[in-house]
């Protein structure tokens, strides 16, 4: 299969660390120069960037929190002033304020053909019919696969999430799209579409889909899979490192190869922040060293997953990541939305006649993610018995959640003293993730 | 080709260079853009061996230059063409060139010599017309030609160019800067340090911008002409804007 920019993606490891010395020294440089919070952040540590001499160096330099982001808002960690910047994007509001980010022209240029390389590594072309349905909007996930796949000379549909499944399907159906770009979820529901909608997959042209933005097991994988008869390949980005585009499978699909180039990875214990040894599950974190409006030094990205030993069979000296294992926090991710347990929390607390506790149910059901909201009724609320208020609680539990969090539950009603018992000693709330990832 | 890790040098108590890496690729050219006393003179005397590194290393063709003198340097095929040229300006055309052969000159390679010496003539056919003329009494393009083709005497891999276009006309810069590719056709790789950036990225490969002793920027050539820093502060853009 095609290798992109050969010289990058099979560079020795020596070639590739001097690359790596090279353009982390130049970030530093301009991120002291030009990033007050790093400026403050390498003086209140008595860092003195020259003495970084060599990537050992780098366990010394402090990390970049989600939580450093969210306070910089909107604008204070761009390294460049507004006008050098051509795009913004910005991270969901859903955990929290959300992370505004910048690109400059080189950047969106490096992103381009990052995704395009990406691209190429799960065998896309500039024959097939790229359809994109990730929503183009502030998030990255749209205009960043679609620059890259016209960047590689693909025929890009812009499909995006807007209107209604049946719409996507007959596009793919009828755009003879070869290529699925979107998340895993929108997949299996697009997948499920065309079942109820009597198409075969063999009247479909598609051949293969690259999917991102959220964690997906396995099954989810087989049942993509087994639905479209295409071959799946995982991706890996956020918008705070820049977007799609971090990292992806390669035709081998064993890990996730990283863009070395562009990115220093390091796998530390979230609760020591010291490095792991090699091939240790930890929290990714991730260094940009090419880019100019956004630049991130050991950015935690709370993801938990290892690195792969070894070098891959398709000749790419890229480091590979395994698939994301879990968060170091307690996000969630259901239906390809991610919230806090905290946020179901505060919503049920605002609901009337509803006691302060709650459980959080996780699971799988027919291949989609569930998400089970179990409360229980105020002591001393009036009517209780009577099956109408009930009803009407679990409506207006439902609905604010759905209000808030923008995601689907189902709400239970128990007693409120089991669900005090279960809770007991336990963090509130209490999150029961039968999902098997 | 050569590979420079975390290089810091200066003069005697000033620190000039602070924790420089750059690499060059065999066949590459490379610049280094910079304004006046960013270290740029600096940082091409420390890797020729004319200014002793503090820390860092230097790795040329495999080896590690910091410790080796400047001949020896030299006579491995890292030959600098000074900034201001400094040709031998009472002496002929012709000696300025024997000279550049020096460090070949004890091993009896006469013949060698003498075909190199054609190739430079080649080269810069104005020097052989000008060869029993005092090196003083050339313009200041020909002395620029005659500075490289001493240096090409000494049969190099790998030419750090210093200020090539300082104090030239525009047509006589364009026409170094063209001789300077042709150098990378005849397979030598290339580190030019200029102040003329928009010129000297018209021809490089791949260049790395250098403030106050440290690398701020690097990337291709166009990478760097994109760049609005780079376009503010050294090639002029902003001027211009206004003066529209």
């Amino acid at each position: 299969m095609a290798i992109d920019n050969r010289r990058f993606e099979t560079m020795s490891r020596d070639e590739l660390s001097q690359l790596q010395i090279e353009r982390l020294q130049t970030t530093l440089n301009r991120v002291y120069r030009n990033v007050a919070f790093y400026k403050h952040a390498l003086d209140a540590n008595k860092i003195v960037i020259e003495t970084v001499r060599s990537l050992r160096d780098m366990a010394r330099l402090p990390f970049t929190t989600k939580n450093d982001l969210r306070t910089s808002y909107p604008y204070d960690m761009f390294a460049l002033p507004l006008r050098d910047i051509v795009r913004i994007h910005a991270s969901s509001g859903t955990t929290g304020k959300p992370i505004v980010v910048g690109y400059s022209k080189n950047d969106i240029s490096h992103w381009s053909d990052l995704v395009a390389r990406q691209l190429l590594w799960a065998g896309v072309t500039e024959h097939d019919v790229v359809q994109i349905a990730f929503s183009y909007s502030l998030f990255t996930g749209g205009l960043g696969f679609h620059f890259g796949a016209e960047k590689l000379g693909a025929s890009v549909i812009p499909a995006s999430t807007h209107g209604n499944v049946r719409d996507q399907v007959t596009i793919m159906k009828d755009f003879k799209t070869t290529a699925l770009i979107c998340a895993p979820s929108t997949a299996l529901g697009l997948a499920r579409t065309m079942t109820s909608m009597d198409i075969h997959p063999q009247d479909m042209h598609l051949r293969l889909g690259i999917f991102g933005s959220e964690p997906w097991s396995r099954t989810v994988r087989d049942e993509i899979e087994g639905t479209f008869r295409i071959t799946a390949y995982d991706s890996y980005g956020m918008s705070e490192i820049m977007g799609p585009g971090v990292s992806g499978e390669c035709e081998k699909r064993n890990g996730l190869h990283v863009n070395e180039d562009h990115f220093i990875v390091e796998v530390i214990n979230p609760a020591t922040l010291g490095p792991v040894s090699p091939g240790e599950e930890g929290e990714l974190v991730f260094t940009t060293i090419t880019k100019e409006a956004f630049p991130l030094v050991r950015y935690r990205t709370g993801d938990r997953a290892h690195l792969l030993p070894g070098v891959c069979e398709c000749g790419r000296t890229f480091t590979r990541m395994s698939k994301v294992e879990g968060r170091t926090d307690d996000l969630i991710a259901v239906q390809g939305v991610k919230f806090f347990p905290s946020q179901v929390f505060e919503t049920v607390l605002r609901v009337q006649g509803i006691a302060p506790l709650c459980r959080i149910v996780l699971d799988v059901k027919d291949n989609a993610d569930t998400l089970e909201v179990g409360v229980a009724v105020a002591a001393g609320s009036e009517y209780i018995d009577e099956m109408k208020t009930i009803e009407n609680l679990r409506r207006s539990v439902a609905q604010s959640i759905e209000a808030e969090l923008g995601v689907t539950a189902t709400v239970t009603f128990m007693e409120e003293g089991t669900l005090r018992a279960e809770a007991r000693g336990k963090k509130q709330p209490l999150v029961i993730d039968r999902r098997k990832l | 080709m050569l590979r420079i890790l975390s290089l810091a040098s200066g003069y005697a108590k000033l620190r000039v260079l602070k924790s420089v890496s750059l690499h060059v690729n065999p066949g590459e050219i490379v610049a280094v853009i910079g304004a006046n006393g960013a270290g740029k003179t600096t940082l091409l005397r420390t890797i020729a061996g004319l200014v002793r590194p503090w820390s860092g290393d230097i790795v040329f063709s495999g080896a590690s230059l910091p410790g080796i003198p400047a001949h020896v340097v030299a006579s491995r095929g890292c030959v600098l063409v000074p900034e201001g040229r400094q040709v031998f300006a009472p002496m002929t055309v012709e000696e300025n060139l024997f000279l550049g052969a020096y460090t070949r000159f004890r091993k009896r390679a006469g013949a060698s010599v003498k075909s190199e010496l054609r190739r430079i003539f080649e080269l810069f056919p104005v020097l052989e017309q000008r060869m029993g003329q005092f090196a003083g009494t050339l313009s200041g393009g020909e002395q620029q030609m005659l500075a490289i083709g001493r240096a090409l005497m000494a049969k190099p891999s790998f030419i750090m160019l210093d200020e090539p276009s300082m104090g030239l006309a525009p047509l006589v810069v364009k026409e170094i800067l063209a001789t300077i590719s042709a150098l990378r056709v005849s397979g030598c790789t290339i580190l030019v340090v200029e102040q003329n950036s928009r010129a000297v990225l018209g021809i490089a490969d791949r260049g790395y911008v250098m403030e106050t002793g440290s690398i701020v920027l690097e990337g291709t050539a166009q990478e760097l002409l994109n760049n609005t820093d780079v376009q503010r502060a050294y090639l002029g853009k902003e001027y211009q804007r206004i003066n529209e």
